[in-house]
């Protein structure tokens, strides 16, 4: 981890911290983003992964560290805030309102107009065929952008949710376990269309709590465990065994194969 | 997820939608599920036959001037049905909207005439009052995350106290004092309360009112960012609130819709004679709830039309005046009321469960 570490990272955290009242949340969480890598965060429930997210997401503030975006020391006030510094953020449940069309759900919040004054309107044949386009561009065909979002399988929806983001021009992509819900067969196809969001050039944060599909794209990993973080590695100086082993709880795991041999 | 990359790139630049994607896979979406995924389809099947019902059913019910009073009917409810069906597209309830047509009208009719006013001062005033009060609803709503179902009633029982106890104390009875004699009350009720003669038939003004409201909120809804916003903060208010839908300005913005709605109304209501009941208005919040629902809406939001809630408040003006054509006693109204809530609440959540199915 050197010759990447010059360059400036689109997201740097240094020793961030976050209480809830007088629960340490978080403690120490370091990590970088940088344009076309993967940085994964892996941990177990309640080991801090989501409280990290919402700090780079803008939807609460760190307590302690400090948040650099392109080198720029700053504390988001907001989701859209984060949005507009180019941190886009696909949750766990998707961020879809279910009963609306693809299309409309596509550029909700950021719907592109025509028309002047008063009969200022929605282009919505633009919205629809740059929502198709925009699939497209990164492999997805889906059958028809006027059903309703909730017709989609959750594969399909995490995927039309990482396109718009990767349209809207995110240079930051955060990814809140977005195989966590999947099959083996739809992981696949999510993961690939993370790697292609990286390919178009985005810094990308994977959440998940699963070590073989953080290894399989991963640049860099960031282990917690009860709110700290317990490994910080990039690629090269850890093996996929020795990721789960951590993952699992390292020398926790090995107590526990202990107990369970036979004999 | 069957992505097949393999298709050329032009095919694939064509704008949707217009039929000419040869994909064997959208053969699976029928005509005929696509029309059952309306909103207004399960009240337009409805109105079809509760009109040829009592076509049969009611003599005279066929006649311009019968249809003519079921239409005057349907669009006092519907005028506030347009935008109460909005609000609950947006994922809430106004209980109080029933007795603010009756505020409405007393800030009218009272401030005229203490102040020896203008009835256009007063229709003026009453305009402002009724959009901050409606505006409250909204703001307290967004403020204290209150269901709307309690910030509502809260409304609907102060407004209701304040109506009467206003009244009384103003002008010492029930009912407001005759503005009938004031400056400006030909003109505004020519503009709230006449009567038209279109091709001989006599057309109540609401009922352009109520078709011109549908037209305006249809507009909204499928043609402008803001009508994006209310299926939005309506079906999914996290995710809106996460893609950067300003949550609370529409709320708010919903909530003064229903206000300006009742203030027409309200107008209505008292330039069609001269003076006001303070008590008048309990109950029909239900009754703009019952069309918007019947009309399509979904109770839990984001799912709808304003379409869909002219057909309801058609509905309820084709039975209320059409049991009367049939000579029926009108106590069977509420039954078929009811019934007709009932069916088109079963069928609208079939259709969203269809809709919603994950595969």
């Amino acid at each position: 981890m050197t010759e990447t570490e010059k360059r400036t990272a689109l997201v740097e955290l240094s020793g961030v911290g976050k209480r809830y009242g007088n629960v340490r949340a978080l403690e120490g969480v370091s990590l970088e983003v940088h344009a076309g890598e993967i940085t994964c965060v892996l941990g177990d429930n309640g080991a801090g992964k989501s409280t990290l997210i919402k700090t780079i997401a803008g939807l609460h503030r760190h307590d302690t560290g400090t948040l650099l975006i392109e080198g720029e020391e700053t504390r988001l006030a907001s989701p859209r805030e984060a949005l507009d510094r180019g941190i886009a953020t696909v949750y766990q449940d998707l961020a879809v309102v279910p009963l609306m069309p693809v299309w409309r759900n596509f550029f909700l919040g950021s719907e592109p107009r025509t028309g002047v004054g008063p009969f200022k309107r929605l282009d919505t044949d633009l919205m629809r065929r740059t929502t198709r386009e925009a699939l497209l561009r990164m492999g997805i065909d889906l059958r028809d952008v006027d059903q309703p979002i909730g017709t989609l399988s959750g594969g399909e929806r995490q995927c039309v949710a990482i396109a718009r983001a990767v349209h809207f021009g995110a240079k930051v992509l955060i990814l809140d376990e977005p195989t966590a819900a999947l099959g083996v067969k739809q992981s696949g196809v999510v993961l690939k269309y993370v790697a292609a969001a990286r390919d178009e050039g985005l810094g990308v944060v994977l959440i998940t709590h699963n070590p073989h599909h953080a290894y399989l794209v991963g640049d860099r990993f960031v282990l917690l465990r009860r709110g700290t973080m317990v490994g910080r590695h990039t690629r090269d100086d850890i093996t996929l065994d020795e990721l789960t082993r951590q993952m699992a709880g390292g020398s926790d795991l090995d107590a526990l194969r202990h107990e369970l041999r036979r004999g | 997820m069957t992505a097949t990359v393999e298709r050329t790139g032009d095919e694939a630049a064509e704008p949707a939608g217009a039929g000419e994607t040869a994909d064997e896979r959208i053969l699976r979406t029928s005509s005929l599920r696509k029309l059952l995924a309306r909103p207004e389809l399960g009240s337009a099947v409805g109105a079809l036959a509760v009109f040829l019902f009592f076509a049969f059913a009611a003599d005279g019910f066929l006649n311009a001037s019968s249809l003519s009073t079921v239409l005057y009917a349907s669009s006092t409810i519907g005028i506030m049905a347009v935008p109460v069906a909005l609000l609950m597209i947006g994922g809430e309830f106004d209980l109080s909207a029933g007795v603010l047509v009756t505020s409405s009208a007393l800030v009218s009719s009272m401030f005229s005439y203490q102040m020896t006013a203008n009835a256009w001062v007063g229709v003026g005033v009453s305009l402002l009052v009724t959009l901050a009060i409606g505006a409250f609803n909204g703001f307290v709503l967004t403020r204290t995350k209150l269901p709307s179902f309690i910030v509502t009633l809260g409304t609907f029982l102060m407004l209701t106290g304040m109506n009467l106890g206003f009244t009384k104390l103003i002008d010492g009875t029930v009912s407001t004092k005759t503005i009938g004699d004031m400056e400006g009350f030909p003109s505004a009720h020519a503009v709230f309360a006449s009567t038209l003669s279109l091709g001989g038939v006599d057309v109540k003004v609401t009922i352009l009112w109520w078709l011109g409201l549908v037209a305006l909120a249809s507009w909204i809804l499928l043609r402008t960012r803001t009508g994006n916003w209310i299926f939005a903060v309506g079906g999914n208010e996290d995710a809106a609130r996460a893609v950067g839908v300003p949550v609370a300005k529409t709320k708010i913005g919903l909530y003064t819709g229903v206000a300006f709605g009742a203030w027409i109304s309200g107008q209505h209501l008292l330039f069609s004679f001269d003076a006001v009941q303070s008590g008048e208005g309990v109950g029909n919040e239900l009754i703009y709830i019952i069309a918007a629902v019947i009309g399509g809406c979904l109770i839990t939001g984001g799912h709808g039309s304003a379409v869909g809630s002219a057909v309801g408040a058609l509905l309820f003006g084709m039975t209320s005046k059409g049991i009367v054509f049939a000579e029926w006693n009108p106590d069977w109204f509420k039954f078929f009321l009811g019934a007709m809530l009932l069916l088109a609440t079963l069928l609208n959540t079939w259709v969203r469960k269809r809709a919603e199915a994950v595969k």
